[in-house]
């Protein structure tokens, strides 16, 4: 559905990633973690629209979209969470959810407004409340509902769980597994690796803007020591992978701090 | 008394054309970053179509005047704004600067640099007496449009697609475009409305001084800057805001200042602006940025 390949993306002088090849088929969900830095967000900023690779090539269901503007990208069936959730603060939550329906005709719009009311309960109850005034975890929700409300074929998240505390961070990964049992293709990005690898089917790590290991979920579990020789910052990784373990199933909430 | 209610209703009505004149500012700043300085020339079409329309029915004069400056306005962002789209805001701020220089040598080569005079209807300078207050026709009209377009345009941005896809593109363009709102098309809309104002502008401004001359939108659009810096970049209402402030202090200083020295009341109204910005840098009306919050 989503091939990346041989892309090089930079700015001005500095090259953030080079040569990287991924590939998202449909109905999967994949994980492309790494450190800070890594050039996670400036490859999904590439796939919307939002940056021009140098070179390579970037399909979507077969078509060359590289350069194409997020607008029009969006309408083919990509959508963004983006980094820091991004919602329009000054607007009304429920003018954040109608913005992406305003394309679509309004017998479309009503029933898909009230499927992620439905989702999310939390918003229903705040739809006339400026957006600013949603707690983190709310915001991440709204920013989660108007990007589906962008009826992505592909939907892409960067750092859902960024900044979130412990509980809210399983809300949202809950949420993630909700949309991929619905058969939505996913893209995430994030620097909680260990979660982001037991979501996905396939992980990508990238460090220094080149992918460094990729696998299947059980693959990546083995290759999990191996992933910390090459990123200093996934030696982290690989001791919270045993704390965890450690700390046994169902007892996530104090694991992230 | 009868003197306090005559400066007040002298301070409203150059509020609100100062307020006029910064909404066209801020409405391209808002959502462009970008402080159009040829605004100013916006308002000089304005007012050379209404000397050219001159011998037209009234209504039919004003019409025009606002097509035109609304065209103009929109082939500024087509020709002039749209090929450096996304480019830095020194590019585009020096653009503006260029295209300002380039339309006032054009009206001086078509019209030379002497004023041409022009009547608008007299009954835009007729004088109303209620009680012992008496006051231009010209100073009601203003305050009433005014009021009326700020209005309009509240109502615009809070109940149309349109409008609450441009307050989204204004907080943040970016993830605007990420959620389908197309970039064109929004900036068009604001430079539609910018060039509404300035066609307004045009003709309150041409009602007033009776003469048009290639320069007549420079010190216009100087206090649109101004006014829209003091109310806070950003922030329409802050715009407005700005805008009425600073014809309430022009007229107030006209007032105050003792008679040698009213002649130079723009150099305490600057020095006032320089004040305002060293004690509040980021305006008086700050848009209410809220925090991340977890």
């Amino acid at each position: 559905m989503l091939e990346l390949d041989h892309v090089t993306i930079g700015y001005g002088k500095t090259t953030a990633v080079e040569g990287l090849s991924l590939q998202v088929a449909e109905g999967e969900a994949v994980s492309l973690v790494g450190p800070n830095g890594a050039g996670k967000t400036t490859t999904l900023s590439a796939v919307v629209g939002l940056l021009r690779p140098r070179s390579g090539s970037i399909r979507f269901e077969g078509r060359e979209i590289a350069g194409e503007a997020p607008e029009r990208l969006v309408r083919s069936g990509l959508a963004l969470v983006p980094e820091g959730r991004q919602i329009f603060s000054t607007l009304t939550v429920g003018e954040n959810l109608r913005l992406p329906l305003a394309a679509r005709p309004k017998a479309e719009a009503g029933p898909a407004l009230e499927r992620e009311l439905e989702r999310f309960p939390a918003l229903a109850e705040r739809l006339d409340d400026p957006a600013g005034g949603l707690s983190g975890g709310q915001q991440q929700q709204l920013a989660i509902a108007r990007a589906l409300l962008c009826r992505p074929r592909l939907l892409l998240l960067d750092e859902p769980s960024l900044g979130l505390a412990p509980l809210l961070v399983d809300a949202v990964f809950e949420t993630l597994a909700g949309l991929k049992a619905e058969g939505v293709t996913v893209l995430l990005v994030e620097q909680n690796a260990v979660r982001a690898v037991e979501f996905a089917d396939r992980s990508y790590v990238i460090n220094a803007g080149r992918a460094v290991l990729s696998g299947a979920r059980e693959e990546m579990r083995e290759k999990e020591k191996l992933a910390a020789s090459y990123l200093g910052s996934a030696v982290a990784m690989a001791d919270a992978a045993e704390e965890e373990a450690e700390a046994g199933a169902g007892s996530g909430g104090g694991a992230g701090a | 008394m009868t003197e306090l209610i005559q400066h007040v209703i002298d301070a409203l009505s150059l509020g609100s054309l100062y307020a006029l004149l910064a909404l066209g500012i801020a409405l391209i700043f808002g959502i462009m970053n970008l402080i159009n300085f040829a605004y100013g020339e916006l308002i000089m079409i304005g007012a050379f179509t209404l000397y050219l329309g001159r011998d037209l029915p009234w209504p039919l004069q004003l019409a025009l005047c606002v097509v035109v400056v609304i065209i103009a306005s929109l082939l500024m962002d087509r020709l002039a704004f749209r090929p450096f789209r996304g480019a830095t805001g020194p590019v585009l701020l020096v653009t503006s600067f260029a295209l300002s220089f380039a339309l006032q040598s054009l009206a001086t080569v078509i019209f030379g640099s002497r004023a041409k005079g022009i009547a608008l209807p007299s009954w835009f300078a007729e004088s109303i007496t209620i009680g012992s207050v008496s006051f231009s026709s010209l100073n009601l009209i203003t305050v009433v449009l005014v009021v009326v377009l700020l209005g309009g345009l509240a109502t615009f941005l809070r109940r149309t697609t349109v409008g609450v896809q441009m307050r989204a593109a204004a907080e943040n363009f970016t993830t605007a475009r990420l959620v389908g709102v197309k970039a064109d098309r929004v900036i068009a809309v604001a430079f539609v409305l910018s060039g509404f104002s300035a066609a307004v502008a045009a003709i309150l401004i041409v009602a007033q001084r009776g003469t048009v001359t290639p320069t007549v939108g420079v010190s216009p659009v100087l206090i649109a800057f101004v006014a829209t810096i003091i109310g806070g970049l950003g922030s329409l209402y802050g715009a407005a805001f700005g805008g009425l402030l600073l014809g309430a202090l022009t007229v107030l200083l006209q007032v105050v200042l003792p008679e040698g020295l009213a002649p130079y009341r723009e150099v305490f109204l600057y020095a006032g602006v320089i004040v305002v910005l060293l004690v509040r840098p980021q305006g008086l009306v700050v848009v209410k940025a809220l925090f991340e919050r977890v």
